[in-house]
């Protein structure tokens, strides 16, 4: 009866003849149920019949030999079922094909060593007696001892000054290791970065993605367009400027439009250009309700009512798209007047300084 | 008894000679000794016993889903090209020949298009990835739901909530990595957060991407992490794992003969080497099934990468979930400017929220022992109604979560059920604070009863649907007794009392003893006492 020496859960922990461990506010009864001990094995259909245990073994073989079939599987349908370029259909059938003998071959010996493991193997529970985590006591004071003739010998403690030096030199290591990290970025402030866009005074509105500029003329009630700046492809950073030059064109009529004091002349004919990039956490604001004039954010949900200037109407954001300033040029395209008049896209610390 | 000493079988039987291939075998076995002393390994765990119950497997499937990770991530790597520079795509799926990406997506196209099986390594790598996180997550529900990390387990319980995170980073960096405009979007508002730190976010940002968003280092630069640095910490901290499992042991359930002071399974050699081996291939399988028939993450129809262009209904990986659905949950408007400083609380807070429930998972095993104050070992595992304010709490941060994930999905539900992304959000919001609530009591309630009704079956058998009549007339349903092995499942837990705040050996109490009552009236207010030797002796006096 291995194991089950004054069996009970709780009570069977002390060892080593240590008092026993605290127990908190368990309540310890002497009224306990008594453990019953183990219950007679219960033989499997294999242990008394041999002809099911010849069975077993005949279905694990079989189940290895199908993961074989599909091993070999596998490889013949890599050679006769390539890719041909731009042919869909080969691509699927090759992954399906291939995928399904890698299956066939995995799963006959998962299934098969499974199988084996639970019909044919030793089906008696065995018992392992556990022992306190804590190491014996005399383990424990010997490791004690170690420690303390470490300090002895070495005057660890004793030796306060290069103690203390040696600490100061440990901390002060790494310092060095943080300096390079500075040079992960270019030498720019990224606030005079964050606060400029490429668009300037006379940059003509542009569609995205062929950069073909927009003529007021083009632009009709209830039209919406998806702008950069014609300059974009000059610059030398393109998917950054993109990032936070990105422009959502729409075309209201002026009357629905309330403007507020100095933005007078910011749009032309209830045309208006707003920052496509959430002032939340930066995703392009890109869906836009025709009926509503609303805009919303695909991400996080963020609504902004172009009538009121982008004013924020629902979801998480706290500030209003910013406002491009358009008007046209001579030759009747959409220019900007300048660039934006605060940083566009997520809030940042420095942004108002 | 089947408890058979592990040792007398094997010395007894009288060897015969060996055969030419068992020599061979014998002398490679000396060959490796002579040089190792293996033997010495192969004496202490080769028959370490480890029980079983099928809620043990989950830790399984995240370590094997682990190796199968690995392997398939070996293999994309090497045609993997993590760089950002600019190429003109002329691989073989026509919708985007000629259009500018980076060489990230170009190869990641390349490997799903023109490498033989290279679509199935992708699709084994990202199923992988998803079961590999699934499963740490249940199987860490299962740690907690038993007790299982209860003394002597709590250090392991925080190595696993490290791989958990772990886990989580290892699958947005590579989530990131193809630079498609599902993944783009998924780092802009990654770069959004990171803004949104006080004093530090601007840099932070400015430096991790290496310059603006979304700049030509960040794939480069997770890769790095995804391939090098979180693998060898996972790696590690997996050795950690199954280290401390080896030097604490398994818990088990309890069962007749079980006890704390023992470990009642198979033993490694041979069967749960069989049993476990078998199992890495069934998972491999089953992998690798769902990878060769269903797509995941078609890249292709993103498109690259461009900071303009967005999908609706974009939502991460639903790992991520609770993280981004807290995010849309923050009532709006949650800015203040001070001295000119922006404090972006929509953030901060969200943040705040999510490191908070994260720290609360990791330190639970220490405020329970707090709590209790049980510095005994305790090895058989709670069957969760038996710690009723445990499992309570549990089902609360697991509504709480969920309430979170299903918000990262909100516009999803709305759209999917026809009602309004306000009114969704409004409930959401609503459930947060309440549903947590609800299902904390209602948890309670149910392991209470649950409870009950064991003790009603420990003391009184249960319903055998068998009707009598008696020969007065009378009928009666007969009530069929428990044998004691069924019955000691049902009776044998650890009970726990309030604490009686009583003065220590100054004659103070002390706050720490102050706040010990209160939480552990909080947590053993509501207790059904285990079934004891005496009313079980009452009532088979009733009986008879």
């Amino acid at each position: 009866m291995a194991g089950t020496d004054g069996a009970e859960p709780g009570t069977a922990v002390e060892r080593h003849e240590q008092a026993p461990l605290p127990s908190g506010v368990a309540v310890i009864s002497d009224d306990r149920v008594e453990n019953p001990g183990f219950p007679p094995y219960r033989p499997r259909v294999s242990d008394t019949d041999p002809v099911k245990e010849r069975q077993n073994e005949r279905r694990i073989f079989w189940l290895f030999l199908a993961s074989m079939a599909g091993s070999v599987f596998a490889v013949v349908a890599y050679i006769v079922f390539p890719i041909h370029e731009g042919d869909m259909e080969s691509v699927r059938l090759n992954n399906m094909l291939l995928g399904l003998g890698f299956t066939l071959g995995l799963l006959g010996i998962g299934f098969g060593a499974v199988h084996w493991s639970k019909s044919l193997m030793d089906g008696h529970d065995l018992v392992e007696l556990r022992h306190e985590t804590r190491g014996k006591p005399e383990t424990v004071a010997r490791a004690a001892e170690v420690f303390t003739l470490g300090n002895k010998e070495s005057g660890f403690t004793r030796r306060k000054l290069i103690r203390n030096g040696l600490l100061g030199a440990l901390v002060l290591a790494p310092l060095s290791a943080v300096v390079i990290f500075r040079d992960f970025a270019p030498a720019e402030d990224p606030v005079k970065l964050l606060k400029h866009t490429l668009w300037d005074k006379g940059v003509r509105l542009a569609r995205d993605p062929n950069g073909v500029p927009i003529k007021a003329s083009d632009v009709t009630i209830g039209s919406v367009f998806h702008v950069i700046p014609e300059n974009l492809h000059e610059s030398s950073h393109p998917l950054e400027e993109k990032a936070k030059a990105a422009v959502l064109l729409m075309r209201l009529k002026p009357e629905e439009l309330q403007v507020s004091e100095g933005r007078e002349d910011w749009n032309y004919n209830g045309i208006v250009a707003y920052s496509k990039i959430c002032t939340h956490v930066g995703c392009p604001v890109a869906l836009y309700e025709r009926q509503t004039h609303h805009l919303l954010c695909p991400c996080h949900q963020s609504q902004f009512d172009i009538t009121r200037e982008a004013a924020v109407i629902f979801g998480p954001a706290k500030r209003p798209l910013p406002q491009l300033p358009i008007t046209v040029d001579e030759e009747g395209y959409l220019v900007a007047r300048s660039d934006f008049q605060e940083p566009v896209g997520p809030s940042f610390w420095e942004r108002s300084l | 008894m089947t408890a058979t000493a592990t040792s007398t079988a094997e010395t007894t039987e009288a060897r015969p000679e060996p055969g030419k291939g068992m020599r061979f075998v014998n002398w490679g076995a000396n060959y490796i000794e002579d040089r190792t002393s293996l033997s010495g390994l192969v004496k202490e765990l080769g028959r370490k016993i480890f029980p079983d119950h099928w809620s043990f497997m989950l830790g399984e499937v995240a370590l094997y889903s682990f190796v199968v990770i690995l392997l398939s991530g070996t293999f994309l790597t090497f045609f993997f090209q993590a760089s950002m520079a600019p190429v003109i795509y002329e691989g073989s799926y026509p919708t985007l020949k000629g259009v500018e990406m980076s060489a990230a997506m170009a190869s990641t196209l390349d490997i799903s298009f023109d490498v033989r099986g290279g679509l199935l390594m992708r699709q084994v790598h990202h199923w992988a990835a998803l079961l590999f996180v699934a499963s740490i997550g249940l199987h860490m529900l299962r740690v907690f739901f038993t007790g299982a990390f209860r003394k002597p387990r709590e250090i392991n319980w925080v190595v696993g909530f490290v791989l958990f995170v772990l886990a989580m980073g290892e699958g947005f960096t590579g989530y990131s990595l193809p630079d498609d405009l599902l993944s783009g979007n998924g780092l802009r508002i990654i770069d959004g957060m990171v803004k949104g730190i006080p004093v530090v976010g601007t840099w932070i940002s400015y430096l991790l991407f290496g310059g603006e968003f979304p700049g030509e280092a960040i794939v480069g630069r997770l890769y790095t992490l995804h391939i090098l640095l979180l693998p060898a910490l996972v790696v590690a901290a997996i050795g950690v794992h199954m280290i401390l499992l080896i030097v604490n042991k398994h818990t088990q359930f309890a069962a007749p003969g079980r006890t704390e002071g023992n470990v009642v399974g198979v033993p490694i050699m041979p069967v749960f080497a069989a049993k476990a081996g078998g199992f890495f291939f069934i998972v491999f399988g089953v992998i690798m099934l769902v990878a060769s028939t269903v797509t995941i993450n078609p890249i292709w129809n993103y498109g690259p990468y461009d900071p303009s262009p967005v999908s609706a209904g974009t939502q991460p990986d639903w790992y991520i979930g609770f993280a981004d659905g807290m995010l849309r949950l923050i009532p709006p408007h949650l800015e203040t400017e001070i001295f000119g400083f922006t404090f972006t609380w929509y953030i901060l807070i969200p943040m705040a929220v999510l490191i908070l429930f994260l720290v609360i998972v990791a330190l639970y095993p220490f405020i329970e022992a707090f709590i209790t104050g049980d510095k005994r070992e305790h090895h058989i595992a709670d069957r969760p109604r038996n710690a009723p304010t445990r499992t309570a709490i549990g089902a609360a941060g697991v509504t709480f979560y969920a309430v979170m994930w299903a918000a990262a999905s909100s516009d999803l539900i709305a759209t999917h059920f026809m009602l309004s992304i306000e009114g969704v959000t409004h409930v959401l919001q609503f459930s947060l604070i309440i549903a947590p609530i609800v299902a904390y009591f209602l948890t309670k309630r149910i392991a209470l009863a649950l409870q009950k009704k064991d003790r009603e079956i420990a003391l009184h058998g249960f319903e055998s649907g068998r009707i009598v009549r008696l020969p007065g007339g009378e009928y009666i349903e007969v009530h069929e007794q428990l044998s004691d092995y069924e019955r000691w499942r049902l009776v044998s837990y650890d009970d726990y009392a309030p604490l009686m705040v009583r003065p220590n050996a100054k004659g103070r109490i002390t706050v720490a003893t102050r706040i010990r009552g209160v939480l552990s009236r909080w947590f053993f207010e509501d207790r059904i006492a285990p079934v004891t030797r005496s009313e079980l002796e009452a009532a088979k006096h009733d009986h008879h």
